[in-house]
């Protein structure tokens, strides 16, 4: 984006802000009024953990200790979904060029999108919570550190996938090609927030709060990151 | 149809280096991407490979030491695996600081000398890596007894890696607009370099529960021939990653001139017709 075309209010922190908003305030509308995450995403999400349930052959105590594990591999394989689907959005009426065309900052796109993955995958997470609780006898004991690792980790997730996503956006394969290349990216992100997870539910003796650090360096990394290049994966030629 | 005399050339890299790397022209029908340098270099890592197997297999002797209580313990034979697995693994890890390199120099200086080097240094690299993540596997039955360990950070955080820029390869594999595929894969390659500090300290930063040894090299521990040998391993695995890039970025380079040719091809033909039909009018 030429940065010099536009008036400074667009590049100014509130102008960012605002826009970012804006961004977050259209995506829900289109999910309220589409319903994909809560009739397709969702629903998927407790199927995973169903299909967990039938891989570990039902068993209780297995289940309650891989709980953290399997929870985030579900939110992993629910992200995909709803990553690429924020992505669909834009691409169907080529939106990301018209925000360039009306001059909006890169960061706040960024920042706007990452916010609307973020808010979708907590929604799902809450759902998920329920369902390891439910389904795998998991038992909250750090209720703080639970909430934390999900913000924190989801940060990372919604980061670091908008980044990637918006990437390859242009490309007819871009299905197939986003899990090869984000999950070996979020790797760091399901080891921590497996071992924080295994620390709030009790199921390992580990110091959960540390591995939140890792996830909070993580989550910033890629926060950075997409800021400093997300102008030039929205660049036209 | 008479050959275009002259193809511009819209890049703007260096001239020095774009003399090295130089290429003769498309329309030259001898084209190949050898050159005195790369020949040189060729016979170089040729020669070098010879002498390294003679030295990995007769020379150096096997890994092998008396405890205190006279039993025989050691890695034996497996050892002479280590003088293509470390090499290669170092220049994968190069070939990848390259590529992260080349695509911070694309993004600055949207040079596409920069992008073939990145790009050609990544195909090197995920092959290096491969061959790293097979010999390790092949070493480890004999040595630690498992093909695969899961605790050990280092193995794990290389498969990463070698992840990542399959990932990267594919990305560049798929047919797209070259500018907007050069700038993406450069964002791409970017994150993906910033996993090699990562995987080098991980030892530290993860869990220490690696099985793999504490920089064997530091410490001077091994034999003098083990050394010497593991020493040109690395000077051989260098060459071979200089005339492999050489080589690759060639062939990079040619398919580019190749395309845009074509190009302007079609787009002469077009013109000619045009010509033709607005005189018959």
């Amino acid at each position: 984006m030429n940065t010099s075309d536009a008036t400074p209010g667009h590049l100014s922190l509130m102008g960012i802000l605002r826009t970012s908003w804006h961004i977050w305030r259209k995506d829900l509308l289109i999910e309220l009024r589409s319903r994909v995450l809560l009739n397709q995403i969702l629903p998927f999400a407790v199927l995973v953990l169903m299909l967990f349930a039938f891989a570990l052959d039902g068993d209780s105590t297995t289940l309650e200790f891989f709980a953290p594990g399997l929870f985030w591999v579900a939110v992993l394989l629910a992200a995909l979904l709803a990553i690429g689907r924020s992505v669909a959005t834009e691409q169907a009426d080529a939106t990301m060029d018209n925000f360039r065309l009306g001059s909006s900052s890169p960061v706040a796109v960024f920042f706007g999108k990452t916010l609307v993955i973020l808010t979708q995958l907590l929604v799902l997470e809450i759902v998920l919570a329920v369902g390891v609780i439910v389904f795998y006898g998991a038992r909250l004991s750090e209720p703080l550190l639970f909430v934390s690792t999900s913000v924190v980790a989801t940060s990372g997730i919604a980061s670091a996938g908008t980044l990637y996503a918006v990437a390859i956006s242009k490309l007819g394969v871009r299905e197939t090609l986003l899990p090869l290349l984000l999950m070996p990216a979020l790797v760091p992100v399901l080891i921590g927030a497996t071992r924080a997870f295994g620390d709030a539910l009790g199921t390992a003796g580990v110091n959960g709060w540390q591995w939140l650090g890792l996830l909070g360096a993580f989550a910033l990394a890629y926060l950075t990151l997409g800021a400093l290049v997300f102008g030039s994966l929205l660049e036209e030629n | 149809m008479t050959t275009p005399t002259e193809v511009e050339n819209p890049r703007s890299e260096p001239a020095a280096a774009a003399d090295f790397f130089a290429v003769n022209s498309i329309a030259d029908a001898s084209v190949s991407t050898g050159s005195a340098t790369t020949k040189v270099l060729g016979w170089l890592t040729l020669a070098g490979l010879v002498v390294l197997l003679v030295f990995a297999f007769i020379i150096s002797p096997e890994d092998s030491r008396e405890t205190a209580d006279g039993a025989i313990i050691g890695q034996f034979d497996a050892v002479r695996l280590l003088y293509l697995h470390v090499p290669a693994a170092v220049f994968a890890y190069v070939a990848f600081a390259l590529t992260g390199l080349g695509s911070i120099i694309y993004l600055w200086k949207r040079s596409r000398w920069w992008d073939h080097v990145a790009h050609s240094s990544a195909e090197i690299g995920v092959v290096f890596c491969g061959v790293t993540l097979l010999t390790g596997v092949i070493w480890g039955r004999p040595v630690w007894n498992t093909w695969w360990e899961w605790g050990d950070v280092r193995i794990v955080t290389t498969l990463l890696l070698f992840l990542i820029f399959v990932g990267y390869l594919a990305f560049r594999s798929v047919p797209s607009e070259p500018r907007r595929q050069a700038r993406n894969a450069s964002v791409l390659a970017i994150i993906g370099a910033l996993n090699i500090p990562v995987v080098n300290r991980s030892v530290e930063w993860w869990e220490n529960r690696t099985l793999h040894q504490q920089s064997t090299l530091e410490e001077l521990k091994i034999e003098d021939a083990t050394l010497l040998t593991l020493m040109i391993g690395f000077a051989v695995f260098g060459l071979m990653f200089l005339w492999l890039l050489i080589h690759r970025f060639r062939v990079a380079w040619l398919a580019e001139e190749v395309e845009q040719h074509g190009l302007k091809q079609a787009l002469r033909r077009r013109r000619e017709e045009a010509q033709r039909e607005a005189m018959v009018s």
